[in-house]
């Protein structure tokens, strides 16, 4: 009997986040994978997936705007939350608590400007 | 003798004293604020392109159940703590977690009532630090203290298994005197031996102003009750009381996998109150009605700290976790991370000398005494709610009621959790209770739990 899991399960297709609602938590999570899509016009785009360890919701952490994307479990997933107030008042004491968030958002500035050159390439091409 | 792979050149040139590529820093103690102080020294020394030699210096195997690898405390991850090791990459997994803590119930003579997560969500950690009580049979889990351990070394850090017995200075460098006659001379060295370890008085001796923190005892016993009965009865819930017996500040048992951990904290605690304590009625209801203490159980008396260390820092000397400061009574893992990263940033980003840690180091334990200053007057709150019932009365009728209805603010319900978890700093709590809508509701309580016959409600 496994009675030491943190957080909170997710079934698969389950939302822990929808875009459009206005959050104070970002996840971290601690097995299983999410997928990130973006909704529009009844369509959904797939952005991403994270996996175990990765961050979602971050942004709601910093900006005061609705949720950019919906984050769902692909599978069954387990994921913790951070609060807003607990991080910023953390970061207010030790700001290198936010290099990890740093890293992220770094990583998916790099993706998405290659993303962005491969489709200026096959516009132009 | 220096280290032949050390660089003895790390003084700055305007005579201050910075870690260069090869020195080599000692950190005394391997519990959580040693190793994360190792764990983070390491990774922001390794963003910054600094190569280190880190050591951890520590007797105890904690892959050994019994006091010998056990570093004696209640073993509960708090709710802030478990979020901020979260958003920093350290993920506690369940082969760690014991159990998983989704709420608390606070019991009083009065009556008892639930009081749950705000996001409905684990969010809490019970944990063994070392491998279980001595009397384990099944180790199904691992040791809180060794997966830490284990994180630094797999950062870089080297474990040396030995006992310090002294400290002496060789031109301005601290030097381990290790049981045997080693000796390891270091350019920083970071004390994390907690306060119930005798070199202290050592290092209170070797000049560099140091005095170790103010203390008191507590008490911890471990019985095993089994997952099964623990699951049924006490659940994943967190078990504290505010009982009016003489002598017993505040008490908690504690769901582990196949333990409950019982904490005391109190004036001379000895068996006598222990005794009271286990015997009252609501504590009783608290396990099977068949169920028997085991006078073989695992039990310790350590000290934990009240009061912080004169001078937790000196040029190369940097003094983290309780052995410096502490949070008052409660979260003492969360404090020994605050300050284990604190004085690593220091290290990496300032320097290593007395006036470095004074400027960066020294703020992060001044806020934590300063919060602590706060504690104390919240935890006269309690001392008065103990004794008296009518308070009691009034506590349980207003957090019954918050837990019935949601939706509505759960003023009283937020400050007891915080209070018990040690989620949130003290002043944040104490400023709650003064709040004129909390105080308002809490007088309303008050007068209604006056009225004769008035029955307090119970469980919510």
């Amino acid at each position: 009997m496994n009675t030491g899991t943190l957080g909170r399960v997710y079934e698969d297709g389950e939302t822990l986040v929808r875009q459009g609602e206005v959050g104070d938590v970002m996840y971290v999570i601690q097995e299983g994978e999410v997928e990130v899509v973006h909704e529009r016009d009844g369509r959904e785009t797939p952005l991403a997936v994270v996996g175990e360890g990765g961050l979602v919701g971050e942004m709601a952490i910093f900006l005061r705007e609705p949720r950019s994307a919906t984050v769902r479990a692909k599978g069954r997933v387990r994921a913790l939350t951070v609060d807003k107030k607990n991080f910023l008042r953390r970061v207010n004491e030790d700001p290198s608590i936010a290099f990890r968030i740093v890293e992220t958002l770094s990583r998916r500035v790099r993706e998405l400007s290659a993303e962005v050159a491969r489709l200026r390439q096959a516009q132009g091409g | 003798m220096p280290h032949p792979a050390s660089n003895w050149n790390a003084e700055r040139a305007d005579g201050g004293l910075k870690l260069a590529d090869g020195s080599r820093v000692g950190v005394l103690g391997a519990g959580p604020a040693g190793t994360l102080f190792a764990y983070f020294l390491l990774e922001m020394a390794g963003r910054t392109g600094l190569d280190l030699h880190v050591d951890i210096v520590e007797a105890k195997d904690f892959l050994q159940p019994s006091p010998q690898g056990c570093n004696m405390c209640g073993g509960i991850i708090s709710e802030s703590l478990v979020q901020n090791l979260a958003s920093e990459g350290i993920n506690l997994p369940p082969t760690v977690i014991q159990r998983g803590i989704d709420s608390y119930h606070l019991h009083m003579d009065v009556g008892s009532v639930r009081i749950e997560t705000p996001l409905h969500e684990m969010r809490i950690g019970a944990v063994h630090r070392g491998s279980g009580p001595r009397d384990v049979t099944l180790r199904d889990w691992d040791s809180f203290d060794q997966h830490l351990l284990q994180r630094a070394i797999d950062r870089g850090a080297h474990l040396l298994r030995g006992r310090a017995d002294g400290v002496e200075l060789d031109a301005g460098r601290p030097v381990i005197v290790l049981r045997g006659g080693g000796r390891e001379t270091y350019d920083l060295l970071a004390v994390a031996t907690g306060v119930n370890a005798p070199v202290l008085k050592a290092f209170e001796a070797a000049g560099i102003g140091y005095r170790s923190p103010g203390v008191t005892r507590t008490f911890i016993r471990e019985y095993h009750v089994g997952r099964d009965v623990i699951g049924r009865v006490l659940g994943n819930s967190m078990h504290v009381f505010l009982l009016n017996i003489p002598r017993l500040e505040f008490a908690a048992i504690i769901p582990k996998g196949d333990y409950v951990t019982v904490c005391m904290l109190g004036e001379d605690i000895d068996s006598a109150l222990v005794k009271a304590f286990l015997e009252a009625p609501e504590v009783r209801r608290c396990f099977p009605p068949d169920w028997q203490a085991d006078g073989k159980s695992c039990q310790c008396m350590p000290h934990i700290a009240v009061r912080g260390a004169d001078r937790p820092y000196a040029d190369r000397f940097v003094f983290v976790g309780d052995c410096g400061v502490t949070r008052l009574y409660k979260d003492g893992i969360g404090a020994a991370y605050r300050t284990a990263k604190a004085a690593a940033r220091t290290a990496v980003f300032a320097g290593v000398s007395a006036e470095d840690f004074g400027r960066h180091y020294g703020p992060v334990c001044r806020t934590i005494e300063s919060d602590n200053v706060m504690g104390r007057l919240a935890f006269v709150f309690t001392r008065v709610v103990q004794r008296l019932r009518v308070a009691r009365r009034a506590i349980l009728r207003m957090t019954v009621d918050e837990q019935r209805r949601p939706g509505r603010l759960r003023r009283m319900s937020s400050i007891l959790w915080d209070m018990f978890s040690g989620s949130a700093p003290y002043r944040d709590i104490f400023l709650r209770m003064l709040h004129p809508a909390c105080a308002a509701r809490f007088a309303w309580a008050f007068l209604q739990s006056l009225r004769p016959g008035a029955a307090p409600r119970q469980e919510a």
